[in-house]
């Protein structure tokens, strides 16, 4: 009788990695339903898209690395990563682009530096970023929401045909116009002196599609609550972000509303909810300890804030993400918490570095 | 009653508990075999009592303890005891450990055992005293001695007392069973310890998933008079870690890295409670427990009560154990237990459980995925630690960081790796990095220890260096004070030309002789200088360096006298002094004559006072012939300390004629293969060693006599010892003879023959060495070296002895080990032979100082001797062929040996003998030389410079060379004289 | 000229003005000893076993701190090798000799009735460590034996073993856990990636 002979626990929860990327995957389709729903089918598309370019890359680099493949792909990481970098782009990307991009998410940012759980960057923000930066335009073209098209007709988004075929084939630049605007955020940025009053007057986008945009943000808190929920994810991350974020909108709203915009339109606008519930709260490039993502969460709402309002880009979640990755281990190292039977948090790291 | 505290983290694992609750506590069955291990917990293990094959009684004290952690164990059932060995223990890493194994005869007889009538009567620390002998220890975790625990109200204050029924884990029903049963124990044993630290407060935590543990409690809680509250707290995991339940009950956290009594509160498990009661109430030492049952792959799981040493499978079978779905044996809980994989390891104190898993039940753990760092370990951590951190720190071996990271609290309570979603053996990394931490300290420790020794040492070799050197200097001071003293002795003595004193302390003359050398050289040269220059009273320098002359002499002949002088005898008997005197006086009437001579010559000086002088000093030295002549006539007179000396060796020398008669009977006995031969031998041994006490004593006179060197009597010595070597060489001769004669004739005394030829050969080794021994004090060599020396070569010698015999014994009987033993007696020969060459060598040190040709004889014997006994072996290694031929060899090279050792011994004597009749001691003459070569160098030198220099006194310093060349011409001849 | 005489005074200037400073740091901040030494010394295993070539770990430090390799302590194995490397911020260079693997702790042991007393060991003992008198039998006290080998050599009749320390149960401890998934080929092959984890 051959008896085994291990150390305790002997016995563990029936919760492992592949379920928690489950998890993330099943809250993000509330948020995709809604995008789906208002923006058209460019982003399903590019979602699935992503992903299959996601499995395929993963398989080969782990394949290149010789490690065993079927146990690297059932953990799911790369599909959720492939799945929060294609809810960030835009619907109608060429699919190119999107390749490019996930190239970047999966082997770059993610196996180069070790493979899961050692990258220090948010795989798919260091895509999103990229992107951004490399193709300017594609990345900020959006679609339409359906609510602004005024023929009266109530559902009036690009099919399912045409958007595949605009997004593999990319033949048809006239008919993106017709479909493709500015979003919210781009609106507010490149308002030209006006007073955001006037901004909101006069940007369609802002006028009459503001409601999309809140109902996919209100679909990704949802997500993001049922995770927190599930106990994937902590409190401590999204609430610091968006506590921020709203209190220093709020602020700055309060001392000059002409210059500055309202905080629900911070809240809602743009990825906030994504990133607040999704991307920053990717344990891998996060804070360690809870106080440490409360740290976290407030750098990253106040790099949102700054970014949109000073920087040169109409959307700040990635940067913001990003530069909060490159200072988390710093933040880990001061925000130890107290452990039982010691008077204070120890600070700081001994032993080098 | 509600707690409002809380700890952090936990988790909620399936509890699985009411599995084991449906039957009540039943008696495990006794086995055939009790497996008791002396160490059941911390400290050390306890101290074994019992022998094998006594017989027990249950309860019988069978190991003590030892120390101050540590707990008397006890005979769980009556029996035998088989063995006393190690075994293996309930310990993860499956090793075995000391173990009483006890077989059981089935009557389970009790021993002696009382319970106290009244425990408060009797003073606590007699009642501490009789828990620790009753053998109680914790019996929830560590199992740590409870009486240390109650003694913590010597030097804490301690305000709340904190009884544990929490048992948080899953599956353990222990507890629960107990105070279902016997909540009235629990209570009873409750107020003892209460009694014994008189806490304030008294809590008993529970958790809210034993309700009729709970409603027992409270019904035996009201016949109590303490302040006992029993505190239902909500079910999570690990509530019941101590430092958990501290925080749950009081709010207070116990610092880190101390022990709850810092903070006033001391916490015991129930089951210890029960079985205090049991040890105070009916005198029950801790021989059993409550020990759960569980697991899918029991029939019957449920709670037991077993003795301590009941071999697990045992506890299984009784429970109905299904041995094909048996995956997984667990003792403990499932969370922060052990597993075992061998059945027959025995329940200790500490087993509160024993879980036998299915697969299905405690399924491997599926292979783990890196680190996603999600955060789940740091929210359930109870220590409120990063688990994950810490992680990464073990694994990465940056042991300072997760000490930082306070490793050291975490109580591998496993909930981080309960819901590690990648399946991390974290609390493996962990063990792994506190060992690792703990090994390094204790190797630092180790190292710091080490190296405070090396310096320690070195200091003090240092200061052995100076100590000696100051040892050095303080004689050299002791001799330069004594030396003033002295001198006007040593002048008042060679004035009036008396004889040197009775006793002659040979440094003080030697100082004394040296001192008036350099005056006489100083007077010397001031006369020199007189002389060149002109200069007004040179008679009187002159008359003063005849003088001093004169006394160097007289100086230098006393302290040689006193260094060849027999023992402190009468000095006016003393020929040679008295001959001496005489000499140095007609010396001195020489030089007066001269000196007046001279002063006629240069028509200078007080003519009158010389002359006056020279009729004084020829009276003198016909005194001196007179007394010398008379002294020669009357003969010598005996030395003080012979008389009991020559007593001793007469007594010697009767007991080694006892010794040679008998071994010449047993010789001829031994020769005629006489059955008498053992009792004869064991006669001559008696005889021997008796002999050897004799001679031992007379040893022992000696040395002490040689405080001052009798040169006399150690030559006597010596020759005594040569002649026992020798007689002893002769006997070997003769019985290698015997042999030869008896293997010729396949006698079958052969090898008790040749075992007595060993015998005798050893003997004679002996002699020599101690001959060789007595050589060298006689030459002042260095004794201690030589005694260790011989003390190596006589272990040796016994040892080849043995090894011999053995080895013809092995012959005999044609064993198939003797070609092994063959080689080995060969290597300790060759060994021996090498110490003894060592040995002569060693002893020869003083012979340096003769010419070489005494050492080669030496070296030759030596190595005569290895053939010789190498010649031996070989012959007994021999197998019949060529036997004639190798004894033939052997005769042939005893012979030899014999010869040279004669030549050898010859040389020796004629050398002593020869030395000694002149009265001179060579060594003393060597220096002598020696000094005088070295001022000759130094003369040179100054020469030298002088030449070098121009100076005026040039001629005064060739004059000194000149002098100084001469004595040391005269002096090296005299040295050849006797060396060459 | 004038300017040549001013820029010739003022570097004379500058010189003294340094000159002095500097010779006031080195009275000022002199350092009593020599720190590096002492840690180089704190991190050697103090067997005293003169394996190194030098007469004991605290010469060895201070040849260390003059330069010498890092890679000659036998009983401190590749771990001292790699503290000596960190302390010293110098390349880890593997153990002089080739010896990978951590060495095997030992202690002397006498085997006791073969001993003759002879001493030679106990003069050889660099930390006192063997008991005993001239002709007595010697014995080694096995808390202080640093398993340096070096009263093994001296002993005439060779009685001293060096066992290897034995793992009781209080010595036991965990090992690191073998990854539980054949991560990389290396892995396969036996070769457990440490240098990976570092």
């Amino acid at each position: 009788m051959a008896l085994i002979r291990t150390s305790s626990p002997h016995l563990h929860k029936a919760v492992n990695a592949t379920d928690v990327m489950r998890l993330v995957v099943l809250a993000t389709l509330p948020g995709l339903a809604a995008m789906t729903f208002f923006f058209g089918w460019g982003t399903l598309i590019n979602v699935i898209w992503a992903c299959l370019l996601a499995v395929v890359f993963e398989a080969i680099v782990v394949k290149m690395r010789k490690r065993p493949l079927g146990f690297y792909l059932k953990d799911y990481s790369a599909v959720v990563t492939a799945l929060l970098l294609g809810l960030a782009l835009p619907p109608f990307l060429p699919w190119w682009v999107t390749m490019v991009g996930v190239f970047v998410a999966i082997v770059i940012a993610k196996h180069l530096y070790g493979g899961l759980g050692q990258n220090p960057f948010n795989p798919a923000m260091v895509a999103y970023a990229l992107l951004l930066i490399s193709f300017p335009v594609s990345m900020t073209s959006w679609t339409m929401p359906f609510l602004m098209v005024e023929d009266g007709q109530s559902w009036h988004v690009m099919g399912f045909v045409d958007t595949f075929k605009l997004i593999f084939s990319g033949i048809e630049p006239a008919m993106i116009d017709s479909y493709s605007g500015a979003t919210p955020l781009d609106a507010m940025r490149h308002r030209g002196g006006q007073t955001t009053e006037e901004v909101w007057a006069n940007a369609p986008v802002l006028a009459q599609g503001m409601g999309a945009w809140h109902a996919v943000s209100a679909a990704y808190f949802m997500g993001g609550v049922f995770l927190i929920y599930r106990k994937v994810l902590t409190i401590h991350t999204p609430l610091a972000i968006l506590a921020t974020l709203g209190l220093i909108a709020a602020v700055f709203y309060a001392i000059d509303p002409y210059q500055f915009a309202d905080p629900f339109f911070h809240l809602t606008a743009g990825a906030t909810m994504l990133g607040a519930f999704f991307i920053a709260t990717d344990p891998v490039t996060s804070a360690t300890s809870n106080k440490g993502k409360v740290v976290y969460g407030i750098g990253i709402g106040l790099l949102i804030f700054v970014i949109r309002d000073w920087g040169g880009y109409p959307d700040a979640v990635a940067f913001a993400v990003l530069l909060m990755n490159l200072s988390a281990p710093f933040i880990d190292q001061y925000t130890q918490p107290r452990s039982y039977g010691h008077a204070k948090a120890k600070r700081g790291m001994k032993g080098g570095a | 009653m509600s707690t409002q505290f809380s700890f952090h983290g936990g988790v909620h694992p399936p509890e699985n508990k009411q599995r084991s609750t449906g039957l009540a506590i039943q008696t495990a069955p006794i086995p055939a075999e009790l497996i008791v291990p002396l160490s059941q917990h911390i400290g050390a293990p306890s101290e074994v009592v019992v022998a094998v094959g006594d017989s027990v009684l249950k309860g019988q004290v069978i190991a003590e303890a030892v120390g101050r952690i540590s707990v008397n164990v006890h005979a769980p059932s009556s029996g035998k005891v088989i063995a006393i060995e190690k075994r293996p223990v309930p310990h993860i890493s499956g090793m075995q450990a000391p173990c009483i194994v006890i077989e059981t005869d089935g009557k389970d007889q009790w021993g002696d055992h009382q319970g106290l009538d009244d425990y408060t009567a009797i003073s606590k620390q007699a009642l501490i005293d009789f828990i620790r002998h009753h053998g109680i220890s914790g019996m929830g975790g560590a199992g740590f001695p409870t009486d240390v625990k109650l003694h913590l109200g010597d030097d804490h204050i301690v305000n709340t007392l904190v009884l544990n029924a929490m048992e948080c884990e899953p599956y353990i029903t222990a507890d629960d069973m107990l105070l279902r049963e016997h909540a009235d124990n629990v209570i009873k044993g409750i107020e003892i310890i209460a009694h014994l630290l008189n806490p304030h407060h008294v809590m008993i935590g529970i958790e809210d998933n034993k309700p009729q543990a709970i409603r027992a409690l409270e019904l035996a809680a009201k016949n109590t008079s303490l302040n006992l509250d029993i505190i239902v707290v909500p079910t999570i995991y690990p509530s019941g870690g101590e430092k958990q339940l501290i925080k749950l009950l009081t709010g207070i956290e116990v610092p880190s890295g101390r022990i709850p009594a810092d903070v006033g509160i001391v916490c015991q498990n129930v089951g210890t409670a029960a079985a205090i009661y049991e040890a105070v109430y009916e005198g029950m030492p801790l021989i059993s427990r409550i020990v759960t049952l569980t697991g899918e792959a029991l029939a019957h799981p449920h709670n037991m009560r077993a003795l301590i040493g009941t071999p697990l499978k045992t506890l299984l079978d009784a429970a109905g154990v299904n041995k094909q779905a048996l995956y997984r044996m667990v003792i403990g809980g499932p969370m922060m237990g052990f597993t075992v994989d061998d059945q027959s390891i025995p329940m200790i104190k500490t087993t509160n459980c024993i879980i036998a898993a299915t697969y299905a039940e405690m399924p491997p753990a599926p292979p783990a995925n890196p680190c996603i760092r999600c955060g789940m370990c740091e929210q359930v951590c109870p220590a409120e630690l990063l688990p994950q951190q810490l992680y990464w720190f073990a694994k990465g071996k940056e042991f300072e960081k997760a000490k930082h990271h306070n490793l050291f609290d975490c109580i591998e309570c496993g909930a981080c790796s309960y819901v590690c979603p990648s399946n991390l053996p974290l609390v493996q990394y962990y063990r792994f990095a506190k060992a690792e931490i703990r090994e390094e300290e204790s190797e630092q420790r180790k190292a710091d220890h080490a190296r405070q020794r090396f310096e320690a040492r070195q200091a003090r070799l240092e200061q052995e260096k100076i100590e000696k050197e100051l040892r050095r200097k303080q004689r050299a001071e002791d001799a330069a004070k004594a030396q003033a003293v002295k001198k006007d002795k040593a002048e008042l003595h060679s004035e009036s030309e008396q004889t040197v004193s009775a006793e002659p302390d040979l440094k003080t003359l030697k100082t004394a002789a040296a001192v008036s050398r350099t005056k006489l050289k100083k007077a010397q040269k001031a006369l020199q200088n007189a002389e060149e220059k002109g200069l007004e009273g040179q008679d009187k320098l002159k008359v003063t360096v005849t003088e001093l002359e004169a006394k160097a002499q007289a100086a230098q002949e006393a302290y040689d006298q006193a260094l060849n002088a027999p023992a402190v005898s009468e000095p006016v008997v003393d020929i040679k002094q008295l001959k001496t005197n005489a000499a140095v006086a007609r010396t001195k009437l020489k030089q007066a004559e001269k000196a007046l001579a001279k002063a006629e010559e240069s028509g200078e000086g007080d003519l009158a006072d010389l002359k006056a002088k020279l009729v004084e000093q020829k009276a003198k030295t016909e005194t001196a012939q007179a007394a010398y002549d008379a002294a020669e006539s009357g003969g010598q007179s005996p030395a003080q300390d012979s008389a009991k000396l020559d007593e001793l060796k007469a007594e010697m020398e009767a007991a080694l004629g006892k010794v040679e008669k008998a071994r010449k009977a047993l010789d001829v006995a031994i020769a005629g293969s006489s059955p008498a031969v053992e009792k004869m031998k064991l006669g001559v041994e008696k005889l021997q060693s008796k002999y050897e006490a004799c001679k031992a004593e007379y040893e022992k006179e000696t040395s002490q006599n040689s405080s001052v060197t009798i040169k006399p009597l150690s030559a006597e010595q010596i020759a005594a010892l040569k002649v026992d070597a020798e007689a002893l060489q002769a006997k070997v001769a003769k019985a290698q003879t015997a042999l030869d004669q008896a293997v010729a004739s396949s006698s079958p005394a052969a090898d008790k023959m040749k075992a007595g030829v060993e015998k005798l050969q050893a003997k004679y080794e002996e002699a020599q060495a101690c001959y060789e021994q007595a050589l060298a004090p006689s030459t002042e060599s260095n004794t201690s070296q030589l005694d260790e020396l011989k003390a190596e070569i006589e272990t040796l010698s016994t040892k080849v002895e043995k090894a011999k015999s053995a080895l013809v014994n092995a012959q005999a009987s044609n064993s198939p080990a003797a070609e092994k033993m063959q080689a080995g007696v060969e290597k300790l020969q060759s060994k021996l032979d090498q110490l003894t060459q060592a040995f002569v060598q060693a002893g020869g040190v003083p012979v340096e100082l003769e010419p070489i040709d005494p050492k080669v004889l030496k070296q030759q014997v030596s190595i005569m001797r290895t053939k010789l006994k190498k010649a031996q072996t070989a012959l007994d290694e021999a197998e019949d062929d060529n036997q004639s031929e190798l004894k033939a060899e052997v005769e042939r090279l005893t012979l030899a040996h014999e010869e040279a050792k004669v030549k050898l011994d010859e040389y020796e004597k004629i050398q002593l003998d020869k030395a000694a009749a002149e009265g001179v001691d060579l060594k003393q003459l060597k220096v002598d030389a020696a000094m005088a070569r070295a001022a000759v160098t130094k003369a040179e030198r100054a020469a030298e410079k002088a030449r070098e220099e121009q100076t005026d006194d040039l001629t005064d310093i060739e004059q000194q060379l000149i002098v100084a060349q001469q004595k040391s011409e005269q002096l090296n001849q005299t040295l050849s004289r006797f060396t060459d | 000229m004038d300017y040549i005489l001013i820029a010739v005074l003022a570097l004379l200037g500058l010189a003294l003005a340094f000159g002095l400073l500097l010779g006031f740091a080195s009275v000022r901040f002199r350092v009593e000893g020599n720190p590096i030494v002492d840690q180089i010394d704190a991190i050697l295993p103090q067997t005293q076993c003169g394996q190194c070539g030098y007469p004991g770990c605290r010469p060895y430090a201070e040849a260390i701190a003059n330069g010498d390799a890092i890679n000659k302590c036998p009983p401190g194995g590749q771990s001292t090798v790699e503290a000596l490397a960190d302390l010293l911020d110098v390349e880890a260079i593997p153990l002089d000799g080739g010896v990978e693997e951590e060495p095997v702790k030992t202690v002397a042991y006498i085997r006791e009735d073969e001993c003759i007393g002879c001493t030679k060991c106990i003069q050889a003992c660099p930390v006192d460590a063997i008991l005993g008198a001239a002709k007595q039998m010697h014995t080694v006290i096995v808390s202080e034996c640093t398993g340096c080998d070096l009263c093994v050599e001296p002993c005439p009749v060779d009685c001293i073993d060096m066992l290897p320390v034995e793992t009781t149960l209080n010595t036991w401890k965990w090992d690191m856990p073998k990854p539980g998934v054949q991560l990389i080929v290396t892995d396969l092959r036996g070769e457990v990636a440490e240098e990976g984890t570092a």
